[in-house]
C-alpha cells in the first residue's frame, strides 16, 4: 500500500473533532479528577493520621482498626444489615405485588400509581420529619391506639433502641417502594402479550404463570432493581438525621452519618476517610458481580 | 483519465482488527449511473460513507472531479446524499429541509428559493413544501429526500439504499423516477443496494461487492451473461443459476463437462483459452438458457424428470432431477407440466458460464 | 362498583366455575357476551390491597396537613388523625415567616429563596453540560471517550462520602467553597453520571443517517447541536428538569457540607428548625414547614405526571 502520494495538510489527530474534545472537557475532568482521582486520594488518606487537616503521615491500618473497634461504627453497620436487608426483602416483595395488582388492567390505574409513587418526590428530609411526628409516642399512632381503650398499646420505634432501626424502615418504605412499583410494573409491561396468551392456553393459574415464568422472565429489571436499591441502602443518610439524629444514643446509626460526623464535626478526617472507604468496598461487593453477571461472563446466557 | 467524476484509490477502512475494505479501487465516469450491489456487510454502504466522507479511511485517496477529497469535509466535496430512512430534520418543514443546507452555506436567499422551486417542480413537491416530514407519505418522504441532495447543485448524488424502506409498488414506481431523473440531470449517481432488479435497471455500471472487495465491475448485461465468477454468478439472477461440477474430458474434438455421470457437451461455449481436459470445473446455466422438449434431432440432450412446477403467470418455473440433482428452468408461462412427467432438456451452452472449481473464475 | 369492570384477556383462568355453570343454566348454551360480575372475590382482592396500601401512602400527608391547620393546644388534647375543630393558618404563616432555626428566627423564607437560588442554575448548568457530553459522545465518538464515560458511569455508584473531601479541597482552592457557585458546580458534577447517560441514549436512538445527512448539508458541531438535535429532544430536556429540579431541591447532604449557613437550603433549615433542641416544640409549625418543603417536588410531581415516572425510570436504570 506504500509508494501513493498523498495531499498535504492531514489535520492533525489531536485537533480533528476538536469540538467534541471541548466539549467533553467538563466530563473528562468530573471523571478523572473527581470520581477517579477524588477517589483514590481518599482512599490513600485512609492510610495516614489525619486529624483537622489531611496530613500524609501513614500508619497503616490503624484507622481501620480503630475503626472496627469502635462501638458506634459496629451499631452503625449492624444497623446497615439489618436496614438493608428488610429493606431488600420488601421493597421488592411489595413493589412486585403491587405491580402484579396494577398489572390487572384495573380502572384508576392513574391514581393509584400517583397516590403510590408521591412519596418518592419527597425528600429524605421531609419523610423522616413526618414519620418522626406519627411515630411520635405522645401524640401519633401509639397515642391513638391507647386512646381508643388499648392502654398497654406500645409502639414507639423511635424511642426504643432496640427497635429504632425498623422506625426507620417503616420510612424508607413509605418513600421508595412506590418508585420500585413503578420499575416493576415497566418489566411486566414489557413482557410479550402472547406470553400469557399460551400460558392461558395451556391452562397454568395465574400465580404459578407469575411464579415461573413471569418472574424469571424478568431476571433484568430485578437486578436492575435491587443494585438501585442495594447503592441508595449504602448512601442512607438525610432520612437517620431527620428521623432521629442517630438517636436514641448511637441506635440509629449508620456508616454514611459516621463518615459525616468524622469528617466535619470530630475533626477526625482519618477515621472519616477510613469509614467512607469500607462503603466504597461495600458498594464494590454489590456492584462488581453485577457488573460481571451483565457485561462480562454474560455469554453463558442466550 | 478524462471524464472522472469519483475516484478512489486502494482505499482500505478497518476498524480495529476488522478489515472491511481492503485496497478497493473504483474509477466513476462523469454523468455514470453506478450501482454498487452486495448482500449486507458486504462493505457497500460502508464504501459510499467513506465517499461522503461520512467515515474515515484508514488508507487510500478518493477523489471527486479530480480534486482530492480524502480529508475534506462532507460538505465541501460536492456530493448530495439519499438515505434509506429519508433522514428529514423532523421538526423542519419540507422547505426548511430542502433549505436548511444552504442556509449554513450561506447562500443567498433569492439563490435558496430558486434552487428550492426548480427542485420541487422537477420532484413534483410544490403542494407538500409547507408541511412536517411526518404528514407525508414514504414515497413523498423520500422525494424530499432527492430534492435535498438536488438543490445542493452538485456534480455527485449518493444513494444509500433509497427504496428500501418503501413497499414493493412505490419502490417500482420510484426507480423509474430515479431513473428518469438521471437521463434529464445527467449527474453522476453512486446507489447502493441489495436488490439486484434495482441494480439491473437502473446502473450503467455495477459493481458486485462481497467481503470488502469489488468481484465485478461491469455494464448489467455482462454482469447477467458473463459473470466474472462462481459468486457474481450464484448472486445475480433469480432463481439462482444452475450449476454442476464435474470434470472437462476432450473426445472426438469435442469438450464436455461430466458432472455426476452426465455429460455436457460444452464445445459451443466461448471459452477464454484453450480447454484442458481434466481440469475440475463448475458449469452454470441460467433457468432461461435451458429448453425443454425442444432439443432437433442430433442435438445433445438429457432426460430429466419434473419435481415441482412454480407458475407464476408470465412464465413458468420448472423444478426438475437431472441425475439426481436438483435444477431449475424457466418456459413460458402457459406451457405446464405435471409432476414426474419425463422431460428431454437440451442446454444453450454459447450463454453459459464455465468456472474454474478451484479459484472459481470464469474459464 | 361500576357494573363491569374493563377484564384482561388473561385472567379467566381463575374465574370461579359458578359463573361458568349458572350462565349455561339461564341459556341454552353460552351465547353472546360471557357474563362477568363486577364484585367476584378477585376483584375483592386487588382492590382492597390497593386501598389499603394507598391509605398508607396517603395517611402521612393527611396528618401532616391536619396537623398543621391545628392550634397546639388542640395537638396535645386530641389524635393527630381528627380533623381541626378550629382551623389556623398561624402555623403556615409563623414556618415561613418566623420559625427559628437555632441560628436566626427569620422562617422557611429564607432557605426557600436559597433553594431556588440553588436549584435554578444548577439545573440549567447541569442540563447544559450533560445534554452536551451525551451529544458528543453519541454522535462525535473521540478515542478514549468511551473510558471516560465508563468512569463516570461507574462513578455514579462510589458513595458520595468518599468524594466528599476532595471536592472541599477542590473547592476550596477555586476560591468557592461555601459559596452558592460551589454547590452549584458540586450539583453539576453529582448530575452528570445519571444525565449524560440519560442524553447519549436519546441521541443514539435517534435515527444516524439524520446526523449524516446534516453533515452533508454541511452543518458543524454547534449547528448540528442546537438546530437539530436541540429542537427534537425537548421531550428528555423536560424528564431531564425533572429529575434535577426535583434531586437538587431535596438534597440535604452537599447543602449541608458545601455551603456557609447563610445558603443553607430549604431542606436544612427545615431540620434545623425540627430538630432545634430550643424551645418547646411546635409540631404544627413543623409539619407546616414541612409541607412547604416538600411542595416545590410535589407540585412538579403533580404536574409532570407520566412525564416524571418517565423521568425516575431513566435516572434509575443507571449503569
Amino acid at each position: 500500500m506504500a509508494g501513493h502520494t498523498r495531499g498535504s495538510g492531514r489535520p492533525n489527530q489531536w485537533l480533528r473533532n476538536l469540538n467534541a474534545k471541548f466539549a467533553s472537557v467538563p466530563m473528562i475532568l468530573t471523571a478523572v479528577v473527581i470520581f477517579l482521582g477524588g477517589t483514590i486520594w481518599t482512599v490513600v488518606y485512609s492510610f495516614t493520621n489525619s486529624k483537622l487537616l489531611p496530613r500524609l503521615s501513614f500508619v497503616g491500618l490503624d484507622q481501620y482498626e480503630r475503626l472496627w473497634a469502635a462501638p458506634r461504627w459496629l451499631m452503625s453497620v449492624q444497623n446497615l444489615v439489618i436496614y438493608g436487608f428488610f429493606s431488600l426483602v420488601f421493597s421488592l416483595v411489595i413493589g412486585f405485588v403491587l405491580a402484579a395488582l396494577m398489572d390487572q388492567k384495573i380502572r384508576f390505574e392513574n391514581t393509584f400509581r400517583t397516590i403510590m409513587l408521591y412519596p418518592f418526590a419527597l425528600s429524605f428530609i421531609v419523610t423522616g420529619l413526618v414519620w418522626q411526628w406519627l411515630l411520635n409516642p405522645e401524640f401519633g399512632i401509639q397515642s391513638v391506639v391507647r386512646s381508643l381503650g388499648w392502654t398497654s398499646f406500645a409502639f414507639d420505634p423511635l424511642y426504643n433502641s432496640n427497635i429504632v432501626i425498623y422506625g426507620i424502615l417503616i420510612a424508607a418504605l413509605w418513600q421508595g417502594t412506590g418508585l420500585v412499583m413503578c420499575l416493576m410494573l415497566a418489566g411486566l409491561r414489557g413482557i410479550d402479550e402472547d406470553i400469557w396468551k399460551a400460558t392461558r392456553v395451556d391452562g397454568i393459574p395465574m400465580w404459578k404463570t407469575y411464579l415461573l415464568v413471569i418472574i424469571p422472565m424478568m431476571r433484568g429489571v430485578f437486578i436492575t432493581t435491587l443494585v438501585i436499591i442495594a447503592s441508595g441502602i449504602v448512601k442512607v443518610y438525610d432520612l437517620v438525621v431527620a428521623q432521629t439524629s442517630g438517636g436514641p444514643g448511637i441506635a440509629s446509626e449508620v456508616p454514611a452519618k459516621y463518615v459525616y460526623d468524622y469528617m466535619f464535626q470530630a475533626q477526625n478526617l482519618g477515621q472519616g476517610f477510613a469509614a467512607s472507604t469500607m462503603m466504597l468496598v461495600t458498594v464494590a461487593i454489590i456492584i462488581v458481580p453485577w457488573a460481571y453477571l451483565e457485561f462480562g461472563g454474560g455469554r453463558k446466557r442466550a | 483519465m478524462e471524464n472522472v467524476s469519483v475516484s478512489v484509490k486502494d482505499l482500505s477502512l478497518s476498524f480495529g482488527a476488522v478489515t472491511v475494505l481492503d485496497t478497493l479501487n473504483l474509477d466513476i465516469k462523469d454523468g455514470e449511473f453506478l450501482v454498487l450491489l452486495g448482500s449486507s456487510g458486504c462493505g457497500k454502504s460502508t464504501l459510499l460513507n467513506c465517499i461522503a466522507g461520512l467515515l474515515d479511511v484508514s488508507d487510500g485517496q478518493i477523489f471527486i472531479k479530480n480534486k482530492n477529497v480524502t480529508w475534506e469535509e462532507p460538505k465541501d466535496r460536492g456530493i448530495g446524499m439519499v438515505f434509506q430512512s429519508y433522514a428529514l430534520y423532523p421538526q423542519m418543514s419540507v422547505e426548511k429541509n430542502l433549505s436548511f443546507g444552504l442556509q449554513v452555506a450561506k447562500v443567498e436567499k433569492t439563490e435558496i428559493d430558486r434552487r428550492i422551486s426548480r427542485a420541487a417542480e422537477i420532484l413534483q413537491i410544490q403542494p407538500l413544501l409547507k408541511r412536517k416530514p411526518a404528514e407525508l407519505s414514504g414515497g413523498q418522504r423520500q422525494r424530499v429526500a432527492i430534492g435535498r441532495a438536488l438543490v445542493r447543485d452538485v456534480d455527485v448524488f449518493l444513494f444509500d439504499e433509497p427504496l428500501s424502506n418503501l413497499d414493493a409498488k412505490l419502490r417500482s414506481e420510484l426507480r423509474v423516477e430515479i431513473k428518469r431523473l438521471h437521463q434529464s440531470l445527467k449527474n453522476t449517481m453512486i446507489y447502493v443496494t441489495h436488490d439486484q432488479i434495482e441494480a439491473l435497471t437502473l446502473a450503467d455500471r455495477i459493481a458486485v461487492m462481497k467481503s470488502g472487495v469489488i468481484q465485478q465491475l461491469a455494464d448489467p448485461m455482462t454482469i447477467y451473461n458473463a459473470p466474472e465468477n462462481l459468486f457474481v454468478a450464484g448472486f445475480i439472477g433469480s432463481p439462482s443459476m444452475n450449476f454442476f461440477r464435474g470434470e472437462l474430458q476432450l473426445r472426438d474434438g469435442r469438450a464436455f463437462v461430466h458432472a455426476n455421470g452426465v455429460d455436457f457437451d460444452v464445445s459451443a461455449y466461448p471459452s477464454r483459452g484453450p480447454f484442458k481436459a481434466g481440469q475440475k470445473v463448475v458449469l452454470g446455466v441460467r433457468p432461461e438458457h435451458v429448453r425443454v422438449d425442444e432439443a432437433s434431432s442430433g442435438e445433445p440432450s438429457h432426460q430429466a424428470v419434473v419435481d415441482i412446477e412454480e407458475p407464476m403467470g408470465a412464465d413458468n418455473l420448472l423444478w426438475l432431477k437431472l441425475a439426481g440433482q436438483s435444477m431449475s428452468v424457466r418456459i413460458a408461462g402457459q406451457r405446464r407440466y405435471k409432476p414426474r412427467t419425463a422431460v428431454t432438456l437440451s442446454f444453450d451452452m454459447a450463454v453459459a458460464s464455465l468456472f474454474d472449481a478451484g479459484n472459481e473464475n470464469r474459464l | 362498583m361500576p357494573e363491569i369492570v374493563a377484564f384482561n384477556t388473561i385472567d379467566a383462568g381463575i374465574e370461579p366455575e359458578a359463573e361458568k355453570v349458572q350462565a349455561r343454566a339461564t341459556q341454552a348454551g353460552p351465547r353472546g357476551k360471557k357474563p362477568r360480575r363486577a364484585l367476584s372475590g378477585r376483584n375483592i382482592m386487588i382492590y382492597g390491597t390497593l386501598i389499603v396500601m394507598a391509605l398508607y401512602y396517603l395517611l402521612p400527608l393527611y396528618v401532616m396537613v391536619m396537623t398543621s391547620l391545628k392550634g397546639m393546644p388542640e395537638i396535645r388534647l386530641g389524635n393527630i388523625f381528627a380533623p381541626p375543630l378550629e382551623i389556623t393558618f398561624e402555623p403556615w404563616v409563623k414556618a415561613w415567616s418566623s420559625a427559628c432555626t437555632g441560628l436566626n428566627c427569620d422562617g422557611l423564607s429564607r432557605g426557600f429563596w436559597n433553594s431556588v437560588r440553588i436549584t435554578v442554575p444548577s439545573t440549567i448548568v447541569s442540563i447544559a453540560i450533560a445534554s452536551i457530553n451525551g451529544y458528543a459522545l453519541a454522535n462525535w465518538r473521540f478515542k478514549g471517550a468511551d473510558l471516560f464515560f465508563t468512569i463516570l458511569i461507574v462513578g455514579a455508584f462510589i458513595p458520595y462520602q468518599v468524594m466528599i473531601y476532595p471536592i472541599v479541597i477542590v473547592l476550596r482552592e477555586l476560591g468557592v467553597y461555601g459559596s452558592l457557585t460551589g454547590l452549584i458546580i458540586v450539583h453539576t458534577i453529582f448530575g452528570m453520571p445519571i444525565l449524560t447517560l440519560l442524553f447519549r441514549n436519546y441521541f443514539a436512538g435517534l435515527p444516524e443517517e439524520l446526523f449524516k445527512a446534516a453533515r452533508v448539508d454541511g452543518a458543524g458541531f454547534w449547528t448540528i447541536y442546537f438546530r437539530i438535535m436541540l429542537p427534537m429532544s425537548m421531550p428528555i430536556f423536560v424528564v431531564a428538569m425533572i429529575l434535577q429540579v426535583t434531586g437538587i431541591w431535596n438534597d440535604f447532604l452537599f447543602g449541608v457540607v458545601f455551603t456557609r449557613p447563610e445558603y443553607y437550603p430549604m431542606t436544612v433549615q427545615l431540620n434545623n428548625i425540627v430538630n432545634s433542641v430550643q424551645g418547646v416544640k411546635e409540631y404544627n409549625v413543623n409539619m407546616a414547614a414541612t409541607i412547604l418543603t416538600g411542595a416545590v417536588p410535589l407540585f412538579v410531581y403533580f404536574v409532570s405526571g407520566r412525564l416524571f415516572v418517565r423521568g425516575i425510570a431513566a435516572g434509575a436504570v443507571k449503569g
